[in-house]
């Protein structure tokens, strides 16, 4: 084994290990910590399939600003999570079933793996070669030229999300005082004070 | 990225710029009173472009690399799909503004929702595919909840949300198994691939999680959990376009994946297509009858309205897609009129959706209970009205593919369905004593009422030719 196998069965190992304990640690926010431990040996699995572009990508956006959203969220959250767990552990007879059936229907289907003649053919022919591009390049080509459309979709459905959000949740209040720019601006002193001279031990 | 491309996708990119346009106008206009006109004009330009894709070339074409396709059966699905949308959209105006729920987000979000619609039909391509069904999913639940202090309108949003977010990661799953057999998600590569005329598990077990992703979004049974709830608790304009297009669309995007991608494998995936369509004509016909609210109903006839859609699929011939699509379009007409009645239903300035409101309505309004009677009477299927042929044209599909049980099936299904549409008939004419529901429609309303009533009775002359439209449709599909 070289050092990149070794490097690859260390993070995997890492990854599935922190995605487990994501799932099963009792506090939230250990398990936003875990989800970032998972997200960086991921970025290190990017690295060694040679796709370092999108690697940083994974740390820059979601470790350096999902995860720490999260974060943000969890510890805004008011929810009970031992009243949560407390609800799954009655369900949890009847979903470890179907958990393990479809578990051994999965390996079946696995098992049985076969790929089509022309696969791994048609699968080179989307991408420019490896050793002529670097995967940057690859990168802009595919997503900015060949899929282009499939970007502006990805746009319009982000439109979609960002219009829910603020239909669903904005209220227009009139009985709270907002901030006019251009009002407080145009504030005339002569106007908005009175100078009165006050006589001393007179008072007004 | 081509002319040519952008000239066969025109259509949906006017109507996304339309949609940002028109988000603009309303945003630095006068917000909410911009409504009434975002949506005559949002259904104006449904219609035109209906026109214009329906007066478009013959021959099909594919842009983007083969992940866009424009054929006979792309435009048949998208001239439905926009002519209905239109129709919510002209019918629900007066509703919106009279409840306090005319916000101007809603003709953006039909528009963008028609838009994933119109990609879904005409995908060839599963990542296509996929961004077409989110783009039109997600605008689906925030209309869902667009009555935010309403319980039942949050509820139906989040369930909606929640399930659907299931289902499109089913769908996604599939799709992965899909694109690791054949190496490719063009659908014209997939169908490469699957030359030997039998899928191997793997494929198979990717094809399934497709389907029951897919079944999901036409609510099939057994993925229709999500129907009632989200029909009952959704504002009505919403649930009568949510009973419209995206089923249309959806339907469409099943023939399109299993001829398109699975053509060569048939026996594999209409088994799945029959199973789920006897299971949703049975349970859709049974669950109906003991519901109490009409939006509820209408969720239960739906399931069973595209069990029957299904058995034309389930033929795998292009007469069975040829019947799926007339079907589809009576189907859509036919559920434009009964919302234009169940959305002018009110007591006291109230919206009512209980049925047994509409005890004694014959005595009160005769000319809208005569229309109510014919539409009922065309959903059950009984033997004069359009709705009749709609079922004859799938089940003789059927018959002819040599699916004689599965025709029976449905023919069995139909009749013990026709007892709910009856029973509304019977409290309309035969009810108890009681002060009669109030009706007040806007004329648009009254025109889609006794309009699609009229048509019901009409139609049965020639179906307004729709028959060789939707077979030269299905044989560009097949062909």
């Amino acid at each position: 084994m070289t050092v990149a196998d070794y490097a690859f069965y260390a993070f995997s190992f890492v990854t599935v290990a922190a995605g487990l304990m994501v799932t099963i640690s009792r506090n939230p926010v250990h398990s936003v910590l875990w989800l970032i431990l998972a997200f960086l040996s991921s970025a290190g699995l990017f690295v060694l399939l040679g796709a370092e572009f999108v690697a940083m990508l994974l740390i820059i956006v979601y470790v350096g600003a999902v995860a720490v959203l999260f974060l943000f969220v969890v510890m805004m959250l008011d929810v009970d999570f031992a009243e949560l767990k407390g609800e799954m552990a009655r369900k949890m007879p009847l979903a470890l079933l179907i958990g393990v059936v479809i578990l051994m229907e999965l390996s079946l289907g696995v098992g049985a793996w076969v790929r089509a003649d022309g696969a791994m053919g048609l699968r080179d022919a989307v991408a420019p070669a490896a050793d002529q591009v670097e995967n940057t390049r690859a990168l802009g080509l595919l997503i900015y030229d060949k899929y282009v459309l499939l970007f502006q979709l990805s746009g319009l459905i982000l439109l979609v999300a960002m219009i829910g959000a603020i239909l669903l949740t904005m209220r227009h209040r009139k009985d709270i005082k907002r901030q006019n720019v251009l009002h407080q601006m145009w504030r005339d002193p002569a106007k908005a004070m009175e100078l009165k001279d006050v006589k001393p031990g007179q008072g007004l | 990225m081509t002319g040519v491309d952008v000239q066969i996708l025109l259509p949906e990119i006017l109507l996304a710029v339309y949609a940002m346009a028109a988000l603009m106008l309303g945003l630095y206009g006068s917000k909410d009173k911009m409504t009434g006109l975002l949506t005559w004009a949002t259904a104006g330009l449904f219609v035109a472009l209906a026109l214009l894709i329906a007066l478009r070339g013959s021959e099909g074409a594919s842009a983007f690399g083969g992940m866009v396709v424009d054929d006979a059966f792309a435009r048949f699905a998208k001239v439905v799909i926009l002519i209905s949308a239109a129709g919510v959209l002209f019918m629900s105006q007066d509703y919106m503004a009279r409840r306090d729920l005319a916000r101007f987000e809603f003709p953006v979000l039909v528009t963008l929702s028609v838009i994933g619609m119109m990609i879904m039909v005409s995908a060839g391509d599963l990542m296509a595919l996929y961004m077409g069904l989110e783009l039109q999913s997600l605008s689906l639940y925030v209309m869902a909840a667009m009555r935010r202090d309403s319980v039942k309108s949050t509820e139906a949003g989040l369930k909606y949300f929640v399930l659907g977010a299931l289902s499109s990661g089913l769908l996604l799953y599939g799709a992965s198994l899909v694109y690791g057999f054949a190496g490719t998600t063009l659908f014209a590569g997939i169908a490469s691939t699957l030359t030997e005329g039998e899928a191997s598990l793997g494929l198979l077990f990717g094809l399934v999680f497709l389907i029951a992703g897919m079944a999901f979004k036409v609510s099939a049974a057994p993925f229709h959990m999500w129907t009632p709830d989200v029909y009952e608790g959704a504002p009505t304009p919403v649930t009568a376009f949510f009973a419209t297009a995206p089923k249309v669309a959806a339907m469409a995007l099943i023939a399109r994946v299993v001829h398109d991608a699975f053509g060569g494998v048939p026996g594999d995936w209409a088994q799945v297509l029959a199973a789920l369509a006897v299971v949703s004509m049975f349970l859709g016909a049974v669950a109906a009858i003991g519901q109490k609210d009409i939006k509820r109903l209408m969720a239960y006839s739906s399931i069973a309205h595209m069990g029957y859609a299904l058995v034309g699929l389930a033929a795998a011939t292009p007469q069975g897609v040829q019947a799926t699509l007339i079907y589809m379009a009576i189907y859509v007409t036919m559920n434009l009129g009964t919302f234009a009645f169940i959305l002018s239903m009110e007591r006291d300035g109230r919206p009512v959706t209980d049925i047994a409101s509409l005890n004694q309505f014959a005595k009160a309004e005769p000319l809208k209970a005569m229309a109510m009677l014919i539409l009922l009477f065309s959903l059950a299927g009984v033997p004069p009205m359009l709705g009749f042929f709609g079922k004859f044209y799938v089940l003789k599909a059927a018959v002819d593919a040599g699916m004689v049980w599965l025709a029976v099936a449905g023919a069995v299904a139909s009749v013990v369905g026709a007892f709910y549409y009856l029973r509304i008939v019977y409290f309309m004419y035969f009810g108890a004593e009681q002060e009669p529901v109030e009706s007040r429609m806007s004329p648009v309303q009254w025109l889609m009422l006794v309009g699609v009533a009229a048509v019901m009775l009409i139609g049965v002359v020639n179906l307004f030719g729709i028959e060789p439209i939707a077979l030269q449709a299905a044989e560009a599909l097949l062909g």
